[in-house]
């Protein structure tokens, strides 16, 4: 009867055939480690943000007017509504701290190169929607920090020449951030943008699931076939990693459940004090930051001194952050994938880049004093030379040798 | 490697404890230790915060039957003893005040205190309230050591009496007696605290008690699940 039934939609739509393609045939490497659990972990916490938000929408009210109290409505009169709300505004962080995570083992293990450029590049493009989903996202609880930040974020468009005023003008739709700011982030945060991340995690996986999954060795498991054609060091990725992946999920449920019902605010990392303070406009709070996950680029921005009155430079140096990340393939000239095999250059490359990164991410949170700004100017000259020097230093590494198969204990 | 991470992961701990983020205008802050399980110390915030709070101030969050509920009043308890402002149990404790009137008389409305603690922290309330001193130079002969040149006058006098600044050290001393002992003062204050941080976040009791069945769930799903792992992942080597 079952049977019946799969071979009549089989005949119809493929179910069986990407049952198989991207699961339970799809082989992926046996020596995956801890770095390789963050991108299910990205999935499920992608799930959680949208089915919660689905429930938000239904309480939530983007109207200058009522937007903060609708948040409270949610915290008091909806029934779970505060759950909905802690899950939410925790699952936010979280998805920057999974995602964080998952670029660093991409970093690491050298999952940018060769074949798997593209896969790297629609990551990086999953991690620029993502940023515009959270900063949209943080204007709608109508806080006196989703208002200022919001105001210095798009002020900064102001800082492009010739055509700055209008572009801001044009994003705001007002002069300052205002009710139409407000409506229009609300779309965007609930419609358009994860729309686009949606599209792009589905291309992200079928381009991995094209070239086949790296590992902790960098690899390539497909050179070693048996007679069937199947990599000897290879296992499918439905049952084996459908398993270890849910024990990943729950660890991470433990910690992440563990924030949500005891710290909440996270010591105002995920929830700011500022933003229990609804919105006004004409009183600028003493220090602006924004939330943990943008303070890297933001330090740096902070860092580039301003030129003839213009914070230009400091946009462009913000803006070249990001970009640089998706040279990466290219910027790398070592046939080693994996940090296991790569020479010391590479490794104190990544370690100086890793700790500019965290400084530069505490110093973005920081008010801005003559140390700090020195501080984050090393690092952000640090953050760059990683990108900069990188043909340099991965050309003329001393790699070690690569082992023909995968270790695995 | 493995140390490093570690070495960040406890940092980053660190930074989420709070400790780092302190005050930013640099005044010492009185620790207090919330109990919002204490029913009996809520019921006395509440009726400080009725009394004196809730004539300028509203918390238009709030509703008087949920508030109630959670802190161990009935609906006729709270009608009789806690509303003064209102007539219907399921209201808002908003006020009659308008706040353009507020305004006029105070230089701005009182803020509403439905999440003021999540804003200022209990830290700061519990100082800022013990904090008031005669200070001739403002309107309402008043000023706060904790929010310089406050709006709000010094509402518990007849309670604390006033305290004034000592010319030298710059400290706070008695300057007149209230009807209550000092210390009596400080567990009034703690109260009204208590009562603030409830108003805050009333969920915040049902999340506690909710937090540790969840916790405990998740750890026999993991022993399911790590055995489950076990078993499909012996043969492969």
């Amino acid at each position: 009867m079952l049977a019946n039934l799969i071979g009549w939609i089989d005949e119809r739509f493929p179910a069986t055939k990407l049952w198989k393609e991207h699961l339970s045939e799809y082989y992926v490497p046996k020596n995956f480690n801890f770095w390789y659990f963050f991108g299910s972990l990205a999935l499920l916490v992608l799930v959680l943000q949208i089915v919660t938000g689905i429930f938000l929408t239904m309480h939530y009210k983007p109207d200058t007017n009522l937007a903060f109290a609708s948040v409270e409505y949610i915290m008091r009169d909806v029934e779970w509504g505060w759950l909905i709300r802690y899950l939410h505004s925790t699952g936010a962080s979280a998805f920057f701290v999974v995602i964080y995570l998952h670029m660093f083992r991409g970093l690491m293990y050298g999952s940018y190169k060769q074949p798997r450029e593209l896969v790297w590049i629609f990551g990086m493009l999953i991690y620029l929607a993502l940023m515009a989903e959270a900063f949209m996202g943080y204007l709608l609880p109508w806080g006196q920090m989703s208002y200022w930040g919001a105001q210095v974020i798009i002020s900064l468009f102001g800082a492009i020449p010739f055509i700055g005023e209008q572009l801001s003008l044009w994003l705001r739709g007002d002069f300052v951030i205002a009710d139409a700011t407000l409506n229009r982030f609300f779309a965007f945060h609930v419609i358009a943008v994860p729309l686009v991340l949606i599209g792009l995690i589905v291309a992200h996986i079928i381009a991995l699931h094209e070239v086949g999954s790296n590992n902790p060795d960098g690899i390539e498991i497909k050179n070693y076939k048996d007679k069937r054609g199947i990599p000897i060091d290879g296992i499918p990725f439905h049952p084996y990693y459908t398993v270890k992946d849910i024990m990943g999920m729950i660890v991470f449920l433990f910690i992440f459940s563990s924030i949500l019902f005891y710290i909440p605010e996270f010591g105002g990392w995920f929830l700011e004090h500022d933003n229990f303070i609804p919105a006004d406009p004409f009183k600028t709070p003493e220090h602006i930051a924004p939330v943990w996950y943008f303070t890297p680029f933001y330090a740096i921005l902070r860092a580039i001194p301003s030129m003839a009155g213009s914070a230009f430079p400091g946009v462009i140096a913000m803006g070249l952050s990001i970009l640089f990340l998706f040279l990466i393939p290219w910027l790398d000239r070592s046939p080693i994938k994996s940090i296991r095999y790569r020479g010391i250059y590479f490794r104190i490359a990544l370690v100086s880049f890793i700790i500019s990164f965290l400084t530069l991410g505490f110093l973005g949170t920081q008010p801005v004093t003559g140390l700090y700004t020195l501080l984050a100017q090393i690092c952000s000259t640090i953050y760059f030379a990683f990108f900069i020097l990188m043909p340099f230093y991965t050309k003329i590494d001393n790699d070690k040798p690569v082992p023909k198969r995968v270790t695995f204990k | 490697m493995k140390i490093l991470i570690l070495a960040i992961f406890i940092n980053l701990l660190y930074l989420s404890s709070g400790s780092v983020i302190a005050s930013g205008d640099g005044v010492y802050l009185d620790k207090v230790d919330i109990e919002i399980t204490d029913k009996a110390s809520l019921q006395r915030g509440a009726k400080i915060f009725v009394n004196y709070c809730l004539s300028c101030h509203q918390a238009s969050y709030m509703r008087y039957n949920r508030m109630g509920k959670d802190i161990g009043l009935t609906d006729r308890q709270v009608i009789e003893n806690l509303m003064f402002a209102s007539n219907k149990i399921g209201d808002t404790m908003t006020i009659a005040m308008r706040g353009k009137d507020a305004k006029k008389w105070f230089g701005m409305t009182p803020p509403d205190l439905s999440v003021i603690s999540r804003a200022r922290g209990t830290d700061w309330l519990y100082t800022y309230l013990r904090t008031f001193y005669l200070d001739e130079s403002k309107i309402m002969g008043t000023n706060n050591a904790t929010f310089k040149n406050v709006g709000m006058p010094h509402v518990l006098w007849k309670q604390q009496g006033y305290l004034k600044k000592e010319d030298k050290t710059n400290d706070l001393i008695s300057a007149t007696k209230g009807i209550i002992t000092e210390h009596e003062y400080d567990i009034m204050i703690k109260d009204l605290t208590n009562f603030l941080a409830y108003l805050g976040e009333p969920s915040k009791i049902q999340r506690l008690s909710l937090a540790k069945w969840v916790l405990l769930y998740l750890v026999l799903f993991f022993l399911v699940a790590f055995s489950m792992k076990k078993s499909f992942w012996k043969d492969v080597s």
